[in-house]
């Protein structure tokens, strides 16, 4: 038993993101259900779950890069409007590359291995518009910089780097737009553990200094704790809980989050 | 005068799914705090004192009662609010001082204690220079300033942690055994700084296991053992 929480009061700006009954199934198999999520300007909300619960979907489709069966999505940016899973193709990938960052946990889903680390965050740029050379290399020096990257290596291609090294790349390209909303697909997952550690040192501070709003996911729950202002978890394609990350780690009220907060080490 | 916390009928256990069953916590707690107002929790362990401490910043989610706040924003009831509301008021209004400081990797000393300023948006060199007079205060060596906590020792650690949680006043602050392990010289700047933001109107609950430290800020003993009178004044308690 506990109390039905008052919607906000003291915080009165509108969601930035906002998803409605999201439903998606492949074939038999039920990857979404009803789902609905909420994110406040500045906010990060972690989204937990095993394996197959549907977090990584969630988040593929709130890049557009899935439609729903059913539901809406709608982001809450000037010249922006409606349900986003209803824009035509050229208008979702505008939207992506302007408005929308994500980071893999696989640097070859977001990163072209061969071509220079410069050249993968200016491409970024280019898709954006912009066609000058010394604004291209100037900005995406800057992200590289804010992603902490080491910049005698610009030039480097990704195939050439470490693990970290390659998302602290994706991060760059992700950040080079000052986009609205961060995505984190395990951005630090299959990195030993100090390397780890510097990655999300990195989100730590481009989240105080540029309060960008992040949705990420993981199975590490360390790594959630770390970020996460407020936690959602998944099961089976549904949100089973959500609510302060302190609360969801020390106070979970459904079964499974009692059993996934239990099983940490 | 209105309260700064005005509790009523508070309720919290907790249910093990696992093991099927549950357990009260405590049950029906009522008191209000005033402006600059010290209340001291009183009880045996397990008697639900960090537990409700926790409860009063929602860290617990309550079962039953209110926990009606005045906030810069007005009333609002800590039981009820709505998570973002929670986040804010946590960074603006409300601290929580525990003994435990929550270390991230590669994060300096001196950098986590100037977060909570950065957060409430102070530029970044002048929280620094506040970060280091919390961190001298509270008797952190100098040297350790620009190093990572999360190899300190204990009591530096916690010296940290204290720095950190009160650099900002607060309009009310939740103290959970803050003086435990600490030594002489840490003890008496917690003191000191804890009687000025008394002074300042902080108003304060807090849990103490050696309340002997802080006889004299204490106004109001509220009792959680089963059975007890619901408040005190203090003159008539020993502590």
């Amino acid at each position: 038993m506990t109390l039905t929480l008052d919607a906000p009061r003291i915080v009165t700006v509108d969601p930035l993101l906002e998803l409605h009954g999201v439903n998606k199934s492949y074939g038999p198999v039920v990857a979404l259900r009803n789902v609905h999520a909420t994110v406040f300007p500045g906010e990060v909300l972690g989204i937990v779950g095993e394996s197959g619960s549907g977090k990584s979907t969630l988040l593929r489709m709130m890049n557009l890069e899935e439609t729903p069966d059913s539901g809406s999505y709608t982001l809450d940016l000037p010249d922006v409007d409606g349900n986003l899973f209803e824009l035509d193709r050229f208008a979702r990938r505008m939207l992506c590359a302007t408005r929308i960052g994500i980071v893999y946990q696989n640097p070859h889903l977001g990163l072209l291995m061969k071509h220079s680390s410069s050249g993968n965050v200016a491409e970024r740029l280019l898709v954006a518009g912009e066609r000058r050379f010394a604004v291209l290399r100037e900005k995406a020096t800057d992200a590289l910089a804010a992603s902490e990257f080491p910049l005698e290596r610009l030039d480097a291609p990704p195939i050439e780097l470490s693990g970290g090294m390659q998302q602290r790349v994706q991060l760059a390209k992700a950040i080079a737009l000052e986009p609205a909303l961060l995505l984190l697909d395990e951005p630090t997952t299959g990195l030993d553990v100090s390397v780890q550690a510097l990655v999300l040192d990195t989100l730590k501070r481009l989240q105080q200094d540029r309060k960008i709003t992040m949705v990420i996911v993981s199975h590490d729950l360390g790594v959630i704790r770390t970020l996460a202002d407020r936690v959602m978890v998944m099961r089976r394609g549904e949100v089973v809980e959500a609510g302060l990350a302190d609360q969801i780690f020390q106070d979970p009220q459904h079964a499974y989050t009692q059993q996934l907060v239990h099983a940490k080490l | 005068m209105t309260p700064v916390l005005d509790i009523r009928g508070l309720t919290k256990g907790f249910t093990m799914h696992h093991l099927g069953q549950g357990f009260a916590a405590f049950d029906d707690i009522s008191f209000a705090v005033a402006a600059g107002e010290f209340v001291l929790l009183k009880g045996a362990n397990g008697a639900g004192k960090s537990t409700l401490l926790r409860t009063l910043y929602r860290s617990y989610l309550p079962q039953a009662g209110q926990v009606l706040f005045q906030s810069d924003h007005g009333l609002i009831d800590l039981a009820r609010a709505a998570d973002v509301d929670i986040t804010h008021l946590r960074r603006t209004e409300i601290g929580f001082v525990t003994q435990f400081l929550v270390a991230r990797p590669r994060v300096s000393a001196e950098a986590l204690v100037a977060e909570p300023l950065r957060v409430a948006g102070v530029p970044a060199e002048e929280a620094l220079v506040e970060a280091r007079h919390w961190l001298r205060t509270f008797g952190v060596k100098e040297n350790l300033w620009p190093a990572y906590p999360t190899t300190f020792s204990g009591g530096e650690q916690q010296k940290v942690n204290l720095a950190r949680a009160l650099i900002r006043p607060q309009k009310l602050l939740l103290l959970d055994e803050p003086t435990a392990s600490l030594d002489a010289n840490a003890r008496a700047a917690l003191v000191q700084r804890l009687a000025d933001l008394k002074a300042q109107g902080t108003a304060m609950i807090g849990v103490f296991h050696h309340p002997g430290d802080v006889e004299h800020l204490i106004d109001r003993v509220v009792d959680l053992s089963p059975n007890a009178p619901a408040t005190e004044d203090r003159h008539d308690v020993v502590v």
